[in-house]
């Protein structure tokens, strides 16, 4: 799960994680008098699940309280486009208003899962400000890692280690490394799966605080941080995302126009595959898990015919518990009830497989059934051209 | 012959009591399979289905010398239920449990590492994994025994139905299987491709190897060096998600292309390079294998 700038910085400061002054608002009103508040300059900060937030104009600097106003009532609102949001952008609801802070060094801070060593990794660079890949990909010796056991903590000689390395020297070598292990900490207290600080900023006389911070959190352990979880802000996220996990549903839209109806991740993703070869393209990943009964693909169904660009769909069960009569059952159900006109393949593996064929067969309904994978791809391909 | 479980193995089940601790248990018993036990803590010295319950592992390993469990458990308890069979000396550990914290997985992984140099061999497989299965021998997991045949083939997957798929392929061209292990869509878990692949170098009963992978983490790279350098038996690869955007969880925890790692082409680029022969669509698998035995 991601959460706000706003909400990683405060998570990040109750752990002792140094952050500029600042507050979240939602109208330009209470922006100014948050600025008010800061006095000086301020940095009017749009919230939004994407970085790139300054290259689409939604990180603006303000001298004064009504310029914050200004700048907020122009980024309030407005769909913000940035590298990683994709064409359609991101509508702002928020905006950060944080004191101006003057800069010396631009750094880089993060902690991140090894899943080859199954340690959290700590990773610093002195090239902050820009993404931590590309200074990987460019210069890999310039990205510097310290793998942390989790129950032992961020030893202080592996923090001195990177501030060295950062050229961190006399109060903001001791301010860096407390940054660190409250990072660290941070990171594993809350169940992050990242927490990162880029830029990590020094300013001119010698400060060291979090410009900039990004958390993800492991789902799986959100049971444990109910205020974490109460962050979710489901206005970031795709409506039919968010309807299909209501059902227990693993939906992810694409941009083609083949559904895909699969149980299990990995033989979805395989499916999704095969319509590429077969020279189409998906529309969407949706995997309904292990125990698709009616109600299930009645739901799935619905989610994937709300996105319009859907022409065909392809249904890929592999019943390895459940009975293919069961599912075809199922189906023919769904279909029925939803009045569905767009052409659906059936392909159904498992026991009772003759009984789900003759299901489907004898419903009368124009339900196409596929023999094994690669038919069922070339099928669905070609009802949706 | 097989790898890891057989004859020999007598199976508890953890979290028996559950609807699907006893479904699964069930189907493995009528598979062949040895279930010995069931533990449900505050349920021992009960009956259920004609198992014995215990309270505890360390008690069910002692009365019936189990030497291996199947868990059941819901996820914020799986966890210690993993290491509680360890701390009691189960050697295969099968943990199907979906939803696992990461951070519980790396201090299972941190304490099975204690055991296992103190000389206490311990195996874990998955979590959120099908589980294991030696054909016509032992089922411990939620796989469909009867698409499965006894023969030479190994197969080791992160994902739970692409594996029915190949062993069902596998099956139709009359080729049975050695050993099948799920070893789990996590990000971190108990046995890799390379644990799998190493136990096939010495089983004489495996003369080819299908491996399915998927987007996420480099387990398909440590695979292919391994393959490269040790591994004399032909394998036949796939890799799931060669369509899959980057930054999206696809079901699987572990399934994620992040900071540009982790794609399908850069694994079918390294399995390559390790002399593997990659199948570009997963109905091509068990076709493939039997190309490759013929030669």
């Amino acid at each position: 799960m991601k959460v706000h700038e706003y909400q990683a910085k405060s998570l990040l400061s109750r752990y002792g994680v140094a952050v500029p002054r600042g507050e979240v608002a939602d109208t330009a009103d209470e922006a100014r008098d948050v600025a008010r508040k800061l006095g000086g300059a301020v940095v009017v900060k749009a919230q939004i699940h994407a970085g790139g937030r300054g290259k689409g104009g939604g990180i603006r600097v303000a001298r004064d309280p009504d310029e914050a106003f200004e700048h907020s009532r122009a980024i309030l609102g407005m769909t913000l486009v940035t590298p990683q949001t994709g064409a359609a952008g991101r509508v702002v609801r928020k905006v950060l208003v944080e004191e101006a802070l003057d800069l010396d060094r631009e750094l880089y801070l993060g902690v991140t899962l090894d899943r080859s060593r199954a340690l959290p990794m700590v990773i610093a660079s002195k090239s902050g400000g820009m993404e931590i890949e590309e200074v990987a990909t460019r210069d890999p010796s310039a990205v510097l890692r310290e793998a942390v056991d989790p129950a032992l903590g961020m030893f202080p000689f592996q923090a001195r280690r990177l501030a060295f390395s950062l050229g961190l020297s006399g109060d903001s070598f001791r301010q860096g490394i407390s940054l660190m292990q409250a990072l660290f900490r941070a990171y594993v207290e809350t169940d992050a799966t990242l927490a990162e600080v880029n830029p990590l900023l020094v300013t001119r006389s010698g400060r060291v605080l979090a410009l900039d911070a990004k958390m993800t959190f492991d789902d799986n352990a959100l049971f444990r941080h109910p205020d974490i979880a109460g962050m979710r802000d489901l206005a970031e996220e795709d409506p039919l995302e968010v309807e299909a996990s209501k059902f227990g549903l693993n939906y992810i839209k694409l941009d083609g126009n083949v559904g895909c109806m699969v149980n299990g991740a990995g033989l979805a993703m395989a499916t999704m595959d095969l319509v590429k070869l077969a020279g189409g393209e998906p529309a969407n990943f949706l995997d309904v898990g292990g125990g698709a009964n009616e109600e299930q693909v009645k739901n799935a169904f619905r989610i994937i015919l709300s996105d319009r660009n859907v022409r065909a769909i392809l249904i890929n069960i592999f019943g390895g518990i459940m009975r293919c009569d069961v599912i075809a059952k199922g189906v023919v159900a769904a279909v029925r009830e939803i009045g569905l006109s767009l052409p659906v393949v059936v392909r159904l593996e498992g026991t009772n497989v003759d009984e789900g064929k003759r299901i489907l067969q004898d419903s009368g309904l124009a339900v196409t059934p596929a023999e094994g994978l690669a038919d069922g791809a070339r099928k669905v391909v070609e009802a949706a051209r | 012959m097989s790898i890891w479980v057989g004859r020999e193995t007598r199976l508890l089940v953890q979290g028996l009591t559950g609807r699907e601790g006893t479904f699964h248990a069930l189907a493995s018993r009528e598979y062949g399979t040895e279930v010995v036990a069931g533990v449900t803590p505050g349920k021992g010295g009960s009956t259920h289905e004609g198992i014995p319950v215990f309270d505890t592992v360390a008690a069910a390993v002692g009365e019936t010398g189990a030497n291996a469990t199947m868990i059941f458990v819901p996820p914020p308890f799986a966890a210690d239920a993993i290491v509680e069979a360890a701390d009691a000396g189960v050697s295969i550990v099968v943990c199907i449990t979906e939803g696992i914290p990461t951070n519980d997985m790396l201090r299972v992984k941190e304490f099975l590492a204690g055991k296992n140099a103190s000389g206490n061999r311990v195996r874990l497989i998955g979590p959120n994994c099908p589980g294991i299965i030696t054909p016509g021998q032992c089922k411990i997991g939620i796989m469909p025994g009867r698409i499965h045949r006894p023969g030479t083939v190994g197969v080791v997957s992160r994902s739970g139905t692409l594996t029915y798929e190949a062993v069902d392929q596998l099956t139709r061209l009359g080729l049975g299987q050695s050993t099948v292990i799920g070893i789990g869509g996590d990000p971190v878990n108990g046995t890799s491709f390379v644990d799998c692949l190493r136990a096939f170098v010495d089983d004489a009963g495996t003369e080819a190897v299908v491996l399915i992978g998927e987007i996420g983490g480099m387990a398909e790279e440590e695979a292919a060096c391994f393959v490269a350098g040790h591994f004399r038996k032909p394998v036949v690869a796939f890799i799931a998600g060669q369509t899959a955007p980057p930054g999206r969880r696809m079901g699987h925890a572990g399934a994620i292309i992040a900071g540009g790692r982790g794609t399908a082409a850069e694994k079918i680029k390294a399995l390559k390079a390790g002399g593997i022969h990659v199948v570009a669509s997963p109905a091509d698998i068990g076709a493939r294998m039997k190309e490759v035995l013929a030669r």
